[in-house]
């Protein structure tokens, strides 16, 4: 045989380059204090994070890693130990999440609200209703005639509990397998709005992520909002320290502390897409959090601001 | 438009596509490591021997590399991140969104394909060449490296496909990736995250950068191929 290539040689070294490179990396970013945050797609898709998350790290030296998935895949994540704090927006769900000891301290931060959409020709006839199980109902009823379609996120968000949550005070399940105008998308907000849009169905959609995708969506508008049941409170729970003490704790607790201090809720309430207010802070107004599902607000706010 | 020129923008498309080649350029060169080399030993047929033992071994490797070489993306990448979590076996590594966990999971994706593709170009010349060099009085190991020799192309070939389909690659890095801004974001799955929030200006411009860079790929193998004939 010959003497080994010069290829041979010249890629061996750039492998032990690029593995050394690499590895390096990975010894810099375990060194840098990083934070991952498993949070909703409806956070992420209206820019608030994108909008809050540089102010934080800019003083707080935390590099913050935001998984954007919906509420129930985040507390998964946060489950297996792969995140460090969630921001996420289903109380059953969060509930759940507490009681297996995954999740501590949940605190709420803000709201919004959900509002149906639909078609403007409306062939359900649910514009103007104030109560949101009716308007269900009556989509229902026309989807069964093959006069209305229902596209659902379908992916266990907080939106689609919800949803869910509606149907079973109707005591339905409706699934795209025996009814053909509910139509399981199991996709992002962004996605189910533009599907809605392109087949005139009907969906639910948090407010903030309408306001952000709506003027391409020529053939929709909001046909219910304020019903009481359509409040769409969201809280930051951290992750068991004890569970997973190898989780970045602490950055988690000073990224927590943040969202719920006079600083970033006000950067919360000032936070707008053309010019409406997508998010109104919570965190601070004991009496709305009292009613908006956090009865603990008082002595988990108390906690959070005792820690340093 | 006048977003289109912001600083930032542009810096967050740099970062976007250096990461496509890190991650992608990575997994394939420490890919033809591994592949090139068994891919060349399988290509040679060593193993098929009188031994009827030899045989099977070597039937089933390369039924392995074969079935291996489509392996779905998705099913990679679900892999990679069950063995990557937290309560995965690798989970102390920290290793779960973070850039070296894409390569990770692109490193499984682009060996059997390189494997693949290199056994198959050895493979096509393997007789002739071998024939030919012992008729003419080559010894065994010489006749080997003529036909490695030959087979170059093929292996530049394995090589270049494997980038493509490493780089063109979303639902794996999706899942073990996390699709961080800065951090894990690539080409593809930036045109995700660009079709999700209705930006399709932003998300056909990612794709024109991942087709330019497919192209210009192509174009350096078929320049080099054309060379080499010539060589």
């Amino acid at each position: 045989m010959k003497k080994p290539s010069k290829i041979l040689i010249v890629v061996v070294t750039l492998v032990v380059v690029v593995v050394n490179v690499l590895a390096y990396e990975q010894y810099v970013n375990s060194r840098k204090s990083v934070v991952v945050l498993a949070t909703t797609t409806s956070t992420y898709d209206s820019g608030l994070l994108d909008y809050l998350m540089p102010k934080f790290e800019s003083k707080s030296n935390v590099e913050v890693h935001i998984i954007s998935v919906g509420t129930g895949q985040a507390m998964e994540t946060a489950k297996r130990g792969d995140a460090d704090l969630v921001l996420v927006h289903s109380k059953k769900l969060e509930l759940e999440f507490i009681n297996s000891t995954y999740g501590i301290h949940r605190v709420g931060v803000m709201y919004n609200d959900f509002v149906i959409i639909g078609p403007t020709s409306d062939p359900a006839a649910i514009n103007g209703l104030s109560n949101a199980t009716r308007a269900f109902k009556r989509i229902a009823n026309k989807g069964a005639e093959d006069n209305a379609i229902f596209v659902s996120r379908a992916d266990k968000s907080g939106t689609n509990m919800l949803e869910l949550s509606i149907w079973s005070k109707l005591e339905m399940t409706p699934s795209n397998k025996t009814q053909a105008w509910y139509l399981e998308a199991g996709a992002g907000m962004g996605t189910v709005l533009r599907m809605a849009n392109e087949k005139e169905a009907y969906t639910l959609t948090d407010r903030a992520t309408w306001i952000s995708f709506r003027s391409p969506l020529s053939n929709m508008a909001v046909l219910v909002q304020g019903d009481q049941i359509l409040l769409n409170p969201y809280a930051v729970i951290l992750v068991n320290p004890e569970k997973y003490p190898q989780r970045n704790y602490k950055g988690a607790l000073a990224l927590a502390r943040f969202m719920i201090s006079e600083e970033g809720q006000n950067l919360i309430a000032s936070f707008t897409r053309e010019e409406e207010i997508l998010f109104t802070p919570i965190a601070r107004n004991l009496e709305l959090a009292k009613k908006l599902g956090f009865p603990d607000q008082e002595s988990e706010l108390a906690w959070y601001d005792a820690q340093s | 438009m006048k977003m289109m020129i912001e600083d930032s923008f542009l810096e967050e498309i740099l970062n976007i596509t250096l990461l496509s080649l890190k991650v992608s350029g990575s997994a394939v060169l420490i890919g033809s490591l591994i592949g090139v080399p068994i891919g060349m030993i399988l290509g040679l047929g060593r193993f098929r021997g009188k031994q009827s033992f030899m045989r099977f071994i070597d039937v089933t490797l390369r039924s392995f590399v074969n079935t291996f070489m489509g392996l779905p993306p998705v099913v990679v990448g679900l892999v990679v991140y069950l063995l990557l979590t937290s309560l995965g076996p690798f989970g102390p590594l920290r290793l779960l969104y973070t850039p070296t966990a894409m390569i990770i999971t692109q490193l499984m994706m682009v060996v059997p394909i390189i494997t693949g593709v290199t056994m198959s170009a050895v493979g096509s010349v393997e007789k002739a060449i071998r024939e030919k060099a012992l008729s003419l009085g080559a010894t065994d190991g010489q006749a080997a490296w003529m036909v490695l020799r030959e087979a170059r192309m093929g292996v530049l070939t394995a090589i270049t496909v494997a980038f493509g389909a490493a780089v063109s690659e979303v639902g794996g890095i999706m899942i073990t990736g996390g699709n961080i801004r800065w951090v894990t974001r690539t080409l593809t799955t930036a045109v995700v995250v660009e079709v999700e929030l209705g930006n399709f200006a932003l998300a056909i411009s990612l794709g024109v950068i991942l087709l330019s860079m497919a192209f210009a790929i192509n174009l350096a193998l078929t320049i080099i191929q054309l060379k080499g004939a010539r060589w």
